[in-house]
């Protein structure tokens, strides 16, 4: 079991207020992912549900018990730290085992418990080297394996993968999402990375400025954002806002569309702009364009696409694509 | 090209490196040298430097003179016992500060540091007095204890700076990880604050052997550590440098054997932080 539920929360460092009143439930297995810009609060947010720092109000629950004043070492949490964290005094065994020695664990089940997560980390041959012997993603599959050892309720990540390049990002990225699915225990992950977010998570929770902007999966975020936040947070490139003239149109203050469901054409459309710059990747096609009375937009084209840096091009966007945002930044 | 100026820099470097240290040792070699001469030859003009009659007469006589073990006992029990106890005082302390640092923190540290710019002399009759009224003069628990209370600034400010360069992240870690504040003190903490322990202790130790200024004027001859011991050689009999070389030749030699085999810990100690 392991279900967390977060009851009028808050947070201040002195004047500061960082978590302001929030509520949050996390089922039990689910992999929730705390995404948002630096600074809005995640790793504080993560922080008071390790019990690092104390809550300046409300009440957190594992399993239905209050363990708003439990201190770390009893919630029965496993943390995974964005510097590793690793103890450097001690080998990759003793790191390993550190947290069964502290639980009281026999020398055999320790053994036993060490090699198992070697095996299932790929260590095992690195058991006896120190932290600083090895490389960047093998030091995170030790911090890793530090947590699993000891079967924790659920597991914190705070930001784990940011200190990695990023062929190795994404390699661990996949290993982490193939734990979950073997471990099947809750995974909170706190990331600033949208793409992490969408690409591991069962449940997003939006956060900006110590408020909860928006909690759903991530394709319910990025078909319906609630506000111009989460829409211009989620999704890869951003998405276009567009306000003024156009937007009344639609009886909105902003609208916003996707990069990828914007339409092209050379001879016909709904808007006509030059493009700026053109991204190949080959794969995609990515077209910065000075569209005519409305601004700069950005066009996401699969495939190839032949078009120069100055040619004029015709935008059109999908039916049903496109959102609409009142005064206040509030999808209507 | 490069190379050649390169090579004469080093070559002119070292032996302005070698001159400097020779000559901040020179005092220590030739008191050294003095205490195997007799009396006539320290004082010859011009002096001699290795070529005379090599004795160990004052040697002799500074033992049939003084209890050099006893002084010698006397300094290890104040250097060693000032250091533990301002271990013991400094080290929650200096990881109270380092780890759950608050506003004043800084101040505090200023604060302590700012006692040690007090001319000790300016607190001698205060002090003095209250060692008369509470029976301490030349009693060793006086002595170390005001020893302590001497250096616990920099005991603190050396600890608090290695205690500063331990990532926090791997105390919280082994929070996570079910350790109890004991257990991450003795398995995590300790473990990798040992040089810094270490060459904190051995500097305190250092600088309490050294320490003349409490010692002359609080102990006379019970309590009397080997600074005092040297002292003795100095006043009462007029300038008998040979005697007075052996004493202090006497009085340093365990210090300066254990800065040897030490010396590599405190360079360490010394320059941690600055040199990462």
């Amino acid at each position: 079991m392991g279900s967390i539920r977060l009851e009028n929360v808050s947070k201040s460092f002195g004047e500061a207020q960082v978590i302001s009143a929030l509520d949050l439930d996390i089922e039990d297995g689910a992999f929730v992912v705390f995404v948002g810009p630096s600074g809005c609060g995640k790793s504080t947010l993560l922080r008071l549900i390790a019990g690092l720092e104390d809550v300046s109000g409300g009440r957190i629950l594992i399993d239905g018990k209050d363990v708003t004043t439990t201190p770390p070492a009893r919630r029965r949490l496993a943390m995974v730290f964005q510097s590793y964290a690793l103890y450097p005094h001690m080998s990759v065994r003793g790191n390993i085992a550190f947290p069964l020695k502290m639980a009281g664990a026999g020398r055999e089940e320790i053994e036993r418990k060490v090699k198992d997560a070697a095996r299932i980390l790929n260590l095992e041959e690195y058991l006896d080297r120190k932290p600083r012997q090895l490389s960047g993603g093998q030091r995170q599959r030790v911090a890793i394996g530090r947590a699993i050892v000891r079967e924790p309720t659920a597991f914190l990540f705070d930001e784990p993968l940011s200190n990695l390049d990023a062929a190795l990002r994404v390699a661990m990225r996949l290993e982490i999402t193939q734990l979950h699915q073997k471990l099947k225990r809750t995974m909170i992950y706190v990331t600033h990375d949208q793409v992490e977010a969408m690409t591991m998570a069962d449940k997003i929770v939006v956060l900006n400025g110590g408020r909860i902007e928006q909690v759903g999966s991530p394709l319910e975020l990025y078909r319906n954002p609630r506000n111009l936040f989460v829409a211009g947070f989620i999704g890869s490139p951003r998405m276009n806002f567009i306000d003024g003239a156009e937007a009344k149109k639609l009886g909105a203050a902003t609208i916003g569309i996707r990069p990828e469901h914007l339409r092209l054409s050379a001879t016909e459309g709904l808007w006509k702009g030059r493009v700026d710059v053109a991204e190949h990747l080959g794969s995609d096609t990515f077209l910065h364009i000075e569209m005519d009375g409305i601004g700069p937009l950005t066009a996401r084209i699969g495939g190839e696409f032949p078009v120069r840096v100055g040619d004029t091009v015709h935008v059109t966007p999908e039916d049903g694509k496109i959102h609409r945002f009142d005064e206040k930044g509030l999808a209507l | 090209m490069a190379r050649a100026i390169s090579t004469r820099r080093k070559v002119t470097f070292t032996i302005l490196g070698w001159t400097i240290g020779f000559l901040i040792f020179f005092p220590v070699l030739w008191t050294v040298l003095t205490s195997f001469k007799t009396e006539g030859t320290a004082i010859a003009t011009p002096p001699q430097f290795l070529f005379f009659d090599w004795t160990m007469e004052n040697y002799v006589a500074v033992q049939n003179r003084s209890n050099y073990m006893r002084h010698m006992s006397n300094s290890i029990v104040i250097s060693v016992g000032s250091t533990l106890i301002g271990l013991l005082v400094a080290i929650p302390a200096a990881w109270a500060m380092a780890f759950s640092p608050t506003k004043r923190t800084k101040d505090v540290l200023l604060w302590m540091l700012s006692t040690k710019m007090l001319p000790a002399v300016g607190v001698l009759v205060p002090i003095y007095l209250i060692f008369r009224d509470w029976s301490l003069l030349d009693g060793l628990a006086g002595l170390t204890a005001v020893l302590t209370l001497i250096n616990l600034p920099i005991i603190v400010w050396m600890l608090y700076t290695y205690f500063r360069e331990i990532p926090g992240e791997i105390l919280e870690a082994a929070r996570m990880d079910g350790a109890s504040l004991a257990k991450e003190i003795v398995y995590v903490l300790t473990p990798m604050a040992v040089p810094g322990i270490a060459s904190t202790m051995l500097l305190n130790i250092i600088l309490a052997w050294n320490e003349a200024f409490w010692s002359l004027n609080l102990t006379a001859s019970r309590a009397a550590p080997l600074t005092a011991f040297i002292a003795a050689y100095s006043s009462p009999e007029g300038l008998f440098w040979a005697k007075l070389s052996a004493a202090s030749t006497l009085a340093i030699a365990p210090i300066l054997v254990l800065g040897w085999f030490a010396q590599r810990q405190l360079v360490r100690g010394l320059t941690f932080g600055a040199v990462k």
